[in-house]
């Protein structure tokens, strides 16, 4: 494993049941790059994220992350390593403010000692007056309007904010491996094109942040992607980048259906 | 007009102050009235007037008081309190309730910080609580530890019983830790009851609190007067019970609170952001068994026995019932709702035989006209009073 690899995958195989949802897929992701999952429902980049950070473990298979090994590695530990995620369905504590969804995705750099929380006040006071402004500053990247209202419930936002929300909760703990998966699902073009460049701006912000985004909406791949990688039942069928993926015929197989 | 509008002003003390005297009145009136007409008559008053404090929002406006003046309303709660205790100062029967609705509080926000925070539903909160008083009885007549250390003990027993219990059960999702707890309160009574070094079906006696010299069941006098014993109960039940409300509430406002909503609305997202929901889960479940533990050995000195009937499962189901009466996670709901529980089946007789026909249909009225309890929970403040700059 060289260097500026970050992630590397080696004949990863999950099962559940009769089921082959990844089989002997490798892959690597290389420190800062962006890349872009695609492939048809069911070919398996869902499960893949969820190897990834430890919600599945892999039948078979190697995993390293910065020469860790990663099927060792328990979510926890995972996530104390750098590895953050949104899901496809948004995850969020919808009864719980913004502030406090932010804070769950910053649990790594928060001190959860019992008499630190229940005794020493003041500290306390000045942690989380320190973590507000890193939320503030995060949030008002994505939305200077939700920056205003981060002590509201998340239930009484919209889809979009909820998924800004999301991004600032996987983002805050400024992660060295940020997963997204479809953040496109539920929006229109223009607000997720919106979404895009806010996450690019915050990027400019987190050098050596790595990217790998699953989705089907081709054009956020083409613009923001440096390249892709193609599962289909389980298989990564072609790997590149975006226009020399597209041209394959095995992918447009996949996608279409053969004539 | 204006003078008017001013007492309604965020940080005006007026509704705190209002509030805190009304509630005062009310329980005067209320443990003072002997017939069952004027019992009835400060009922229906009292539910004829919820609507119209609804009406005016009367809840924040509290609140925003409590905010901005935390000393001066919790001076004016504790005036209170003694107040109350003037008035019964020779009286055995108000006094005891009042001391034992105290107590009931500190079961309560127990349960409050395992179910209402963590999600971790607890039914057997009064075997916890019989763990403590239990303790109590063996530890007092048997050995010379000092009492403050008997209590001590039976929080510390009960929250490690609590631990054995749910630990094999923390890998499992859902309720199962809820039956594991079903089984626990069911056996508990058979155990104590075939357990002769524990008194069997005939209960044990338990030694009054003796605390550094003071022992609370010699009734004290001040100035001629003679106080009923159970004031020195009421003013122990009351610090243990804003110990445990201001223990409660700070641990609602930090990181250790936001984990626990964390692990009780979305185990896989918490594990995810490396969260370690056992951990927490265990923290809640023993903070809050220690609450019931502690309060457990006190009622059992109160009261001078100890005995297996006092904990049943419905006994359980009663402090549950007053959850979520209350409003999930708001200690001041279930304080209210524990007060409501307790003292209404003592005051109304035809009540009694009724009880858990009544509030089985008050919780069921409540689940389906207002989930989140009588006073829901609010969202995370962090630091009372605090605003962004």
């Amino acid at each position: 494993m060289s260097a500026d690899q970050l992630l590397a995958y080696n004949g990863l195989t999950v099962r559940f049941g009769g089921l082959v949802a990844l089989n002997a897929l490798s892959l690597e992701v290389s420190r800062g790059e962006i890349l872009g999952l695609i492939g048809p429902n069911g070919s398996g980049k869902t499960t893949f994220f969820n190897v990834i950070t430890g919600i599945y473990r892999a039948g078979e298979g190697r995993a390293e992350l910065d020469g860790r090994n990663l099927t060792a590695m328990s979510a926890q530990e995972i996530y104390r390593a750098g590895v953050t995620r949104t899901f496809q369905r948004s995850r969020l504590c919808l009864p719980l403010s913004i502030f406090d969804n932010i804070m769950i995705g910053n649990h790594r750099r928060l001190n959860h000692g019992l008499a630190f929380n229940l005794f020493r006040r003041e500290a306390f006071r000045r942690e989380f007056e320190r973590n507000y402004e890193v939320a503030r500053d995060l949030v008002k990247v994505f939305s200077a309007r939700l920056a205003q209202r981060l002590f509201e419930p998340v239930a009484t936002f919209s889809i979009i904010d909820r998924r800004r929300i999301e991004i600032c909760r996987a983002l805050v703990s400024e992660p060295t491996l940020l997963l997204l998966d479809e953040p496109s699902a539920g929006m229109t073009h223009e607000e997720t094109r919106e979404l895009m460049d806010d996450l690019l701006v915050v990027r400019g912000h987190m050098p050596g942040l790595t990217l790998v985004i699953i989705e089907h909406e081709m054009n956020v791949i083409e613009r923001i992607t440096e390249r892709c990688a193609v599962l289909n039942y389980g298989q990564k069928i072609a790997e590149g980048a975006y226009a020399e993926v597209a041209a394959d015929r095995q992918v447009q197989e996949a996608y279409l259906g053969t004539a | 007009m204006s003078a008017i509008r001013d007492l309604f002003r965020p940080d005006s003390r007026f509704p705190g102050l209002a509030s805190v005297a009304a509630v005062t009145l009310f329980c005067i009136l209320f443990l003072h009235a002997e017939s069952q007409g004027a019992v009835m008559g400060l009922v229906v008053g009292a539910l004829a007037g919820l609507p119209l404090l609804a009406r005016f929002d009367w809840t924040q406006h509290v609140s925003a008081s409590f905010a901005h003046h935390p000393r001066l309303l919790h001076g004016a709660m504790l005036a209170g309190v003694i107040i109350v205790l003037a008035a019964f100062h020779d009286q055995h029967f108000p006094l005891l309730m009042l001391a034992t609705v105290l107590l009931y509080i500190v079961v309560c926000l127990g349960l409050n910080v395992q179910f209402g925070y963590a999600g971790v539903l607890n039914f057997a909160g009064a075997a916890f609580f019989g763990v403590g008083a239990y303790t109590s009885a063996v530890l007092a007549t048997k050995t010379a530890l000092p009492h403050l250390l008997v209590v001590a003990t039976g929080g510390v027993l009960a929250a490690l019983i609590g631990s054995l219990l749910i630990l094999p059960l923390l890998r499992t999702r859902g309720h199962y830790a809820a039956l594991v707890t079903i089984a626990f309160s069911l056996l508990f009574k058979t155990l104590i009851e075939v357990n002769d070094a524990l008194g069997g079906p005939q209960g044990l006696k338990v030694p009054g609190l003796n605390l550094f010299g003071w022992n609370l069941n010699e009734a004290l006098g001040i100035g001629g007067v003679e106080l009923s014993f159970y004031a020195n109960y009421v003013v122990l039940a009351l610090v243990l019970a804003a110990a445990a409300f201001v223990l409660t509430r700070r641990l609602e406002r930090s990181w250790i609170g936001l984990n626990l909503d964390a692990v009780s609305l979305d185990e896989t997202a918490s594990a995810t952001f490396g969260i370690d929901v056992a951990r927490w889960k265990i923290t809640a479940f023993t903070i809050g068994n220690f609450f019931a533990g502690v309060a457990g050995a006190v009622y059992g000195m109160m009261t001078g026995f100890a005995h297996p009937n006092n904990y049943t499962f419905g006994d359980s189901l009663i402090l549950v019932s007053i959850i979520l009466l209350g409003g999930i996670g708001n200690p001041w709901g279930l304080a209210v709702a524990a007060a409501i529980v307790l003292v209404l089946p003592e005051k109304l007789q035809f009540i009694q035989e009724y009880r858990i026909l009544l509030f089985s249909v008050l919780v069921i009225l409540i689940l389906l006209f207002r989930p989140l309890g009588l006073l829901p929970r609010q969202v995370r403040v962090y630091v009372p009073g605090w605003r962004p700059r």
